[in-house]
Formats: structure tokens, C-alpha cells, sequence
């Protein structure tokens, strides 16, 4: 039912390899050859459309720490073709823009800025899409808390008035889940914040 | 002494204008349409240029819904997010329940019965109707046809009442879980449904006949926002913005899931791309979406509404719960660990009413994923909003954003 | 039969056609009954605010259809949705062009107390930016419950001291 085209493509690219996916095929790029490879996607394989951009925090010890995933669709064989690419190892991480060939990844590399801080080279506006302008941190980082950091609210005029602050948000001990481990107390969901809440406030160490 | 007099005529004022043109003074306005605006639906802001009444810029800027759903989904079990997908696209908060509950169903290899699988169907398209009868009524009151909204949410309030009977909540229904849906369908609630759209046909005739041959309305949508074949595919729209453009895909036709292969249906295909196209396509889904309910509701199979051997995923009936050890210890288990799903990434897109709603999700073992991702259609859809915009005048904004039916809930997530 | 804590409407001695009553009970009648929302429809909760308007839980049995998007010319702010900390500027900007008196309902779980959002990025209650009268819970309200709540607010309407507030000093501070 689903056609391999990694052979064909490893053919062309020697340096890719192959990514384990539960559904659709799914391919490791090198970021200098990511471009080339997209657009042989699109003029061989009828890859057309973009449909989906991310990024993925693997941890702050792994190296390197964040993958760009790319997921592209053909619009005429109905099928989906996954791209993982690891952005440079430095802080701030970068890669390739994609937005002089696709114009979708134009929002989509925005967005993976503002959550994880990765500077796409090439891109033409890089800016904060989701949060506001000026706020100093990259939420979807695995080392930035649920609850947030205090910082301070945008629009002066209206904290001078209120005096209202970017508090973290009362978790109140939470979040509570479990994690994949060997024994069943490990995997017991706990409060991994200390327990906290707005009548406590967590005390300044 | 006669005074000469000179008469004005109106031919002399375009050339009085003429010389303001050249004149540098003249100079573009830049406006804010601020994020609290009756026409734009949510919070979205547009910066606009404007040189008189044409806009020459537009910029929107999004994020004032943006309220974290993805990093709460690496906090959360996979059935305690369920929740959290409804309030996406909250017009139609069931078919978000469907996507996501086959999504991960697709992480575990696991097939939902053939039950399970038509409820599903039913409920995403009651919910595209509902969908499409609060966007063409918010669209008609764009326009300035306001009685369009009082009768189609009328229309909306019966359809309330069925997902109420089902689901026990007006919208935001949480209905789907991982492996099934959270309760079998009630007594008598197919008839209803049969009744429901016996008379809906005539509604939507006289909406219709309200607005689809209506000259003022014709005038103020035609050849607006007209977005080409190539745009559309460049940008990443899909659903009926990709299909007004004449694009050819609908992924419950070209990539079925949840059974959508048994139904015959047609899909509307326009030629134009223009505001008045999307309208039209709407129009049409609502009678292809009657046209396939009547036949689901029909042959609904009977059996079990959720996959029984799924142990470690789908929590067992409460009465057993109350009575059997193992099916307390899976509750618990169920209940505290989430479902156990297997490590991998997947990635699945469901034809919801706005567009194709995608989630991405990345697993390393557990009840809780380790990267969610939720492609949101509007997100894209806005994206072509700064080429298309440019060249129309103000007065077209809300039109062209009523036609792109978008929801800041799945823009901003 | 009802104690002078509350007092509806003309509480008055009719002699002729000469009404007697106090300033309190008729400005109070007059403002209650023509209360014009500003919907600050922000997420879900529209939906619900919107169905409320509409013709199954008519809000126009009130007199509160007016639904002015115009902060001038509205009285009471009904926030309706998640309240996240970009927007949160530019409602307190809209708060601050309302004319006094107005009045702020919170509706639904987000709006009061942020919600099931405890996250980075939503403001925990819009009451830390405004003052609220009336919170209105739920995930979304049903629209009988916004109309509870907005009757809830016709009373509070009513028991104010609003001869003596025509001539105080208008009050911003929120704490």
C-alpha cells in the first residue's frame, strides 16, 4: 500500500537515514542539504504542500538539542512524508528557512522561534508570533516551567495603573503525571513543582 | 463691471485630485484593527496601511489567544487532554475530539470498532453543520444581513439539544476517548437526529434564497479575496478555502478514516477562489453533510462502542470497576498512569469544518506524550491574509475574513 | 412584607398623578434595566454569550441586546473567555474609555480564575487588571446561567448608593 522511497532517495542523497515512524515514512536530513532535498520532494515526488513545521526539545544534556520536523503532503498521491532536521548545536540554535520556496513555513518558522528559540537563517520577519514582543523567554523549552516566570506585563500604562505582574500561574503542587519508569512507585504521578500555592507562594531560595 | 464668474463643474474635481496625488503631502494612514473588533471573529489584530480607502498593507498579528496548550499537553495524560481539544476550534468541538482520539489511536495500532467508528462520523458531521450554519450566519451579518444569524442559530440550539442529549454538554463536549467514545448512544437519539434533519433541507433553501442570488450580497462578495490555485497550495490552506480555489482534496475522500469510505458523498469544488465561491461551498457541505448522515444514521452496526481489548488504554465499564479486581487495578491504572502507549511519532490530519486539523504527536512510552503539536487550519488559513489583502479597500475586510471562516481558538492554541 | 434593605422599582406614594419616591430607587430602576453590555468575546464563552442574544434565551427580555462593541457607549463589560496576558493591555485599556457607571461580569472559568489554563501564558482572573461584580461560573456558562448572572447584576444595580457615588471621586485602584 505505501510505496518506500527511501532507496531511491538514499540514491540521490547519501547522507540521509532512515527515521523510525509508526505511520508514514520518515527521513534524517543534514541541515546542509535540507533545502535540496525538499525540493526534490516537491519536482519528483509530488510532495507539494507544507503542511506542518515544528521543532523538538530532545533535553538540555542531549547534543545536539533541537530537531526541526517537517511534514510535507501530496496533494495528487494523497500520502505524507515526515523530514527531521537537528539544528546546529550552539546557543541560539539555527536553521535553514524554508520560506523563499514554501511560503507556509513563513508563520510555522515564526512560531518555533517564539516557542524555542531557533533563529532560521533567511527568514524574512523573524519575529514573536505567539507572545508578546519583549518577553524574555522561549516557553516550550523543556528547562521553562508550565507555570511560567515572573516578568512583567506589556503596556506600561496599564501595570502602572494595576500593578498587575506575568505571575506564575498557581499549580498549587501540580502538575501531577507519571513518567515511564521501571517501578510502579516511580511511576506514580507526583507534583514535580514543590507544593506551592497562592496562599504559600513558593519561598525565594 | 461684470464680474466673470467661473463655474465649477464636477469634471473639474478629478483633477483637483490629480494634483493632490502628486502633491507630497499625501501621505498612507496606518490603522489598527484593534483585537477587540466586531468583524474580526476573535482576537485577531490587523495593521493596516491605507492610502484613502485601498489598503496597501496588511500585517495580522496573532497570540491573544495563545494559552499553551502544547506545553500543557506534555503535563497531562492522553484522555486528560481531551478537553483541552475541544476549546480549538470551539465552534465544533466534537470533530477536534475525533481527530485527536484517532490520533493517538494510531500510536497504539488500535482499531475502534465498526460502532465506534460510525458514532464518530455522525458526530463530526453534525458538527460541520453546526460549523457552517454559525459561519454563514456570522458571515451574513458581516455583510449586513442580520436576520441570517437569528435563523441559523436557531437551527444551532436544536443541534445543541441533540449533542446535550448525547454528550451531556451543550458544546465542549469531551465526548471521545482513547479507544471509543465515553457513552453509547442514547435511546431514541438516531430518531431525533432523522427528525433534525428532515427539517433542516427547507432552512438552508431559504438562506438560500436570502442570500445566494441577493444583489447587495453578490456585489460585496464577488471577486473579492480571490486567492489562485497556486497560492492556496504555496500557503498550506486546506478544507473550503483550498476547495473554492479549485483544488481537489478532501482527506475524507482521498485519505479516509474513521469509515468515511462506506458513505457516498459529493465534494464541491469552485472554480474562482473568490469570497462568493467560499460561501457557495459551504453552502453545498451542508447539503453533502445531511446527504451522509442520513445514510449513517440508517446503518449504524451494533456491538461494542469502544475497543474491548485494549486493556491498558480504554478504562472498563464502571460496573465492572465496582465488582471485579482486575478491572478496578486496570481503572486504576488507566486512571493515574493514562493509557500506556507504545514510543513513536505520528502524525494525523482530519478533515475538520475549518480545514485539515493535524496533530503531531511524539511518545517515548507512558500515559503522557513526550512533544504534542496541533496544526491548526486557521493558522495557516491567516497566513495568506497579507497577500490578499492589498488592493482592496476597507470595506472588504470583513468580508474577506468572514469568507476565510476562521477560529483564534486553533489559530493561537 | 419586604424590609427597606431592597427596594424595587418606585417605592412610592402615589397621590394624583404625583409619584413620591427616593433619587436611589429611580435612578437605579432606570440603569438596571437598560444595562448595554460590551461583549469582550474572547474565546468559547462567546459562543454561549452570542446563543444567549440570539432567539432561544433572548437577552432582549432584559433590555440588554444592545450589544455595543463601542466601549463609549456601553455600561457593563461582560469578559467572556480566556484573558491571556498580551490581551490583557488592551482590556484594561477598554476598561479605562467605559463611562461611569460600569459594571464588570466575569464569565466562565477562564475569565474568573483563568480556568483549566494554569499555564505561562493566561492571565489567572481578569480580576487582577479590573474589578469584577459578578462571577459567572462554568466552562462555558449556559446562557440561563448568564442570564442569572446578569440578573444577579440588575440586583446588585439596584441596592447602590448612587446618589451619593454621582458626587465621589471616581475610584480606579483595584486592591
Amino acid at each position: 500500500m505505501k510505496t518506500s522511497h527511501f532507496q531511491t532517495l538514499k540514491q540521490q542523497f547519501n547522507s540521509i537515514t532512515s527515521r523510525p515512524s509508526t505511520d508514514w515514512e520518515a527521513v534524517n536530513v543534514p541541515s546542509e542539504y535540507l533545502v535540496e532535498f525538499c525540493m526534490h520532494l516537491r519536482s519528483n515526488f509530488a510532495f507539494d504542500m507544507l503542511v506542518d513545521l515544528t521543532a523538538i526539545d530532545l533535553g538540555i544534556n542531549e547534543s545536539p538539542r533541537f530537531v526541526t520536523i517537517y511534514h510535507f503532503f501530496s496533494s495528487i498521491n494523497h500520502n505524507y512524508f515526515r523530514v527531521a532536521c537537528e539544528c546546529t548545536d550552539t546557543e541560539p540554535p539555527t536553521m535553514i528557512s524554508l520560506t523563499n520556496i514554501w511560503p507556509a513555513a513563513n508563520w510555522h518558522e515564526r512560531e518555533a522561534y517564539d516557542m524555542f528559540g531557533i533563529k532560521f537563517q533567511g527568514h524574512p520577519d523573524l519575529s514573536r508570533i505567539l507572545m508578546w514582543q519583549g518577553y524574555p523567554y522561549y516557553p516550550l523549552r523543556k528547562d521553562f516551567p508550565l507555570a511560567g516566570i515572573e516578568t512583567d506585563l506589556p503596556g506600561k500604562d496599564v501595570v502602572e495603573e494595576t500593578k498587575a505582574k506575568v505571575i506564575p500561574a498557581p499549580l498549587d503542587g501540580g502538575p501531577f503525571h507519571g513518567v515511564q519508569a521501571s517501578t510502579v512507585k516511580k511511576r506514580e504521578p507526583k507534583g514535580y513543582d514543590e507544593s506551592w500555592s497562592e496562599q504559600h507562594p513558593k519561598p525565594l531560595s | 463691471m461684470q464680474k466673470q464668474e467661473k463655474e465649477i463643474s464636477i469634471a473639474d474635481i478629478p483633477s483637483k485630485s490629480s494634483q493632490y496625488e502628486h502633491d507630497e503631502c499625501s501621505e498612507s494612514m496606518t490603522l489598527n484593527m484593534g483585537p477587540s473588533h466586531p468583524a474580526t471573529h476573535g482576537v485577531l489584530r490587523l495593521k493596516l496601511d491605507l492610502e484613502g480607502d485601498i489598503v496597501t498593507s496588511c500585517e495580522p498579528v496573532i497570540g491573544y489567544l495563545h494559552r499553551g496548550d502544547e506545553k500543557i499537553a506534555e503535563n497531562m495524560t492522553y484522555n486528560q487532554f481531551v478537553p483541552y481539544t475541544d476549546r480549538l476550534d470551539y465552534i465544533a468541538p466534537l470533530s477536534n475530539n475525533v481527530a485527536y482520539a484517532i490520533t493517538v489511536e494510531k500510536l497504539a495500532n488500535l482499531e475502534v470498532p465498526p460502532r465506534c467508528q460510525a458514532i464518530r462520523v455522525i458526530v463530526c458531521e453534525l458538527a460541520r453543520i453546526s460549523s457552517h450554519l454559525l459561519g454563514i450566519g456570522v458571515y451574513g451579518m458581516d455583510a449586513g444581513a442580520v436576520t441570517i444569524f437569528l435563523y441559523t442559530f436557531t437551527q444551532r440550539e436544536k443541534l445543541y439539544t441533540l449533542f446535550e442529549e448525547l454528550t451531556g454538554a451543550r458544546f465542549t463536549t469531551s465526548y471521545t476517548r482513547i479507544g471509543g467514545v465515553a457513552r453509547d448512544i442514547p435511546e431514541g437519539w438516531l430518531r431525533r437526529v432523522g427528525d433534525f434533519l428532515d427539517q433542516l433541507p427547507p432552512i438552508i433553501d431559504e438562506v438560500d434564497t436570502l442570500l445566494t442570488r441577493n444583489k447587495i450580497f453578490i456585489e460585496r462578495t464577488q471577486n473579492i479575496g480571490i486567492i489562485s490555485k497556486e497560492d492556496a497550495i504555496a500557503y498550506g490552506l486546506t478544507g473550503p478555502n483550498l476547495r473554492a480555489s479549485g483544488i481537489d482534496l478532501d482527506l475524507r475522500k482521498n485519505a479516509p478514516y474513521s469509515g468515511y469510505e462506506n458513505y457516498e458523498f459529493d465534494v464541491p469544488i469552485a472554480t474562482l477562489g473568490d469570497a462568493y465561491d467560499r460561501y457557495l461551498i459551504r453552502m453545498e457541505e451542508m447539503r453533502q453533510s445531511i446527504r451522509i448522515l442520513k445514510q449513517a444514521i440508517a446503518k449504524v452496526p451494533s456491538g461494542p462502542w469502544y475497543a474491548e481489548n485494549a486493556k491498558k488504554i480504554f478504562a472498563p465499564p464502571k460496573a465492572k470497576v465496582m465488582r471485579k479486581m482486575e478491572e478496578l487495578i486496570q481503572n486504576f491504572m488507566i486512571v493515574t498512569e493514562g493509557p500506556q502507549m507504545p514510543p513513536g511519532e505520528v502524525y494525523f490530519e482530519a478533515e475538520n469544518p475549518k480545514g485539515a486539523l493535524g496533530f503531531y504527536i511524539l511518545s517515548k512510552g507512558g500515559g503522557v506524550p513526550y512533544r504534542l503539536k496541533i496544526r491548526g487550519p486557521s493558522f495557516c488559513n491567516l497566513s495568506i491574509l497579507p497577500k490578499i489583502v492589498p488592493g482592496h479597500m476597507m470595506s472588504d475586510i470583513p468580508i474577506i475574513l468572514g469568507s476565510l471562516d476562521f477560529v483564534m481558538g486553533e489559530c493561537d492554541r | 412584607m419586604s424590609n427597606s434593605i431592597r427596594e424595587y422599582g418606585y417605592n412610592s406614594k402615589v397621590e394624583g398623578e404625583v409619584i413620591v419616591s427616593t433619587a436611589d430607587a429611580v435612578i437605579n430602576w432606570v440603569r438596571k434595566n437598560s444595562v448595554w453590555p460590551m461583549p469582550m468575546g474572547l474565546a468559547c464563552c462567546a459562543i454561549e454569550l452570542m446563543a444567549a442574544g440570539a432567539s432561544r434565551f433572548d437577552i432582549s427580555r432584559f433590555g440588554m441586546e444592545v450589544m455595543r462593541f463601542s466601549p463609549r457607549q456601553s455600561d457593563c463589560m461582560i469578559v467572556a473567555g480566556t484573558v491571556t496576558y498580551k490581551m490583557a493591555a488592551a482590556l484594561r485599556r477598554i476598561y479605562d474609555q467605559m463611562a461611569s457607571p460600569k459594571w464588570v461580569v466575569a464569565m466562565g472559568a477562564c475569565a474568573s480564575t483563568g480556568g483549566m489554563y494554569r499555564s505561562y501564558a493566561v492571565l489567572q482572573g481578569v480580576d487582577r487588571i479590573v474589578p469584577v461584580d459578578i462571577y459567572i461560573s462554568g466552562c462555558p456558562p449556559r446562557p440561563e446561567a448568564l442570564l442569572d448572572g446578569m440578573i444577579c447584576l440588575q440586583e446588585k444595580i439596584a441596592s447602590e448608593r448612587s446618589l451619593k457615588n454621582l458626587y465621589k471621586k471616581e475610584n480606579t485602584s483595584i486592591k
